[in-house]
């Protein structure tokens, strides 16, 4: 009986000390873990605010932080966003702001990466088509291999130079920008992606359903007009 | 009786650490699954982990809770010899290895993913209620 016992204590010391280390890993603030001191954040960039799809004059305001490894991030994208894009976003109801999060290497080896290849496709105006060739086909994601030559395929397919692609990519000239957006998403308190805020409340639960969205949305613009 | 109780008792405490780690998930308290796949975050972000609004974890946590205190008493000298509580034990496994499956059918053919801890913990519900069933008295 007394071997039982300490099997038992030793089993929950096991459990407590990884759950304990698991939870003060990922505890450690939000400023601390996206923190990159190595970044030089200049004023310009702090002063670009993500990539924005509808109209200035939209009601509702969303900003999304994401992270383009997350795979709760591409579900989102490729299953519950099609439906807001048409929606809420081409009917002039919602402007759509998406913030580059990327969550640190040791969790998402490639998002930096993956947000660079954006901000670089940005410069020749194909940021969305960029967004949405990295969440359609997210395979990269899962493969352990640097994934620059699959980003390098998708860009070209959506019609980017890839000379200048390359070049702005080798030059890394976007991490400032990358950083300074992941600082205000630690100021707002994110804490992991996708993290979406409606007219600057955050959605929060796991619930981000198209549906949830517009009815959030139809809420505030019925409100409004009362 | 009593060396299937503990064995009971050991793997509810298995049971209670995964449930626990899935539901400080829940709650924000650990920000990202250890889960090598991916499918850990998908399953976990789908609207099935929430049941009555409350993680699904959490109900692993309550019902492992109940498992190992039965299990522990259960094993110790005063109710040794009596068969209720393993009767109790193969109750509340069973309904949990029946929760167990239909969720790791909702992984399978609606959510489209595995999450891996949740399969350690189908694992774990399985083995105690076969212990649980091994366990109970035998009609002669």
């Amino acid at each position: 009986m007394n071997r039982f016992y300490v099997l038992l204590g030793i089993v929950a010391a096991v459990a407590v000390g990884l759950l304990v280390y698991s939870a003060k890993q990922d505890t450690g603030g939000t400023t601390a873990r996206g923190a990159n001191p190595a970044v030089t954040i200049t004023a310009q960039d702090s002063a670009f605010k993500g990539y924005v799809l509808g109209s200035d004059s939209a009601p509702v305001k969303v900003v999304e932080y994401v992270d383009y490894e997350c795979p709760i991030c591409a579900m989102f994208a490729t299953v519950q966003f099609p439906t807001i894009r048409d929606q809420l976003i081409r009917t002039g109801k919602v402007q759509w702001r998406l913030r580059d999060y990327p969550l640190p290497p040791t969790t998402h080896r490639w998002s930096r990466l993956a947000a660079s290849a954006v901000a670089c496709a940005s410069e020749q105006g194909k940021a969305w088509e960029m967004i949405d060739a990295l969440f359609d086909h997210h395979d990269w994601a899962l493969q352990k291999s640097d994934p620059t030559d699959v980003f390098r395929g998708l860009a070209k397919d959506q019609g980017v130079n890839v000379d200048t692609w390359n070049a702005c990519l080798s030059s890394d000239r976007y991490a400032g920008r990358i950083q300074a957006s992941v600082n205000a998403g630690d100021a707002l308190g994110v804490n992991g992606t996708p993290t979406i805020y409606i007219n600057g409340r955050e959605l929060e639960g796991a619930n981000r359903s198209s549906d949830l969205i517009q009815h959030i949305a139809d809420s505030i613009i019925a409100a409004r007009k009362k | 009786m009593s060396r299937h109780r503990q064995t009971i008792a050991v793997l509810a405490l298995i049971g209670i650490a995964i449930a626990t780690y899935l539901w400080l998930h829940a709650i924000g308290v650990i920000g990202v699954l250890k889960c090598g796949t991916g499918g850990c975050e998908i399953v976990q972000a789908s609207p099935y982990a929430r049941l009555l609004g409350i993680p699904v974890a959490l109900y692993g946590v309550v019902g492992y809770v109940l498992l190992f205190g039965l299990s522990v008493a259960g094993a110790r000298p005063a109710l040794a010899a009596r068969a209720w509580p393993t009767r109790w034990l193969a109750v509340l496994s069973g309904a949990g290895f029946l929760f167990t499956l239909y969720l790791t059918a909702l992984e399978v053919f609606v959510i489209h993913a595995l999450c891996r801890w949740c399969l350690g913990s189908a694992v774990v519900i399985t083995a105690i209620f076969v212990s649980a069933l091994a366990g109970l008295p035998r009609k002669t």
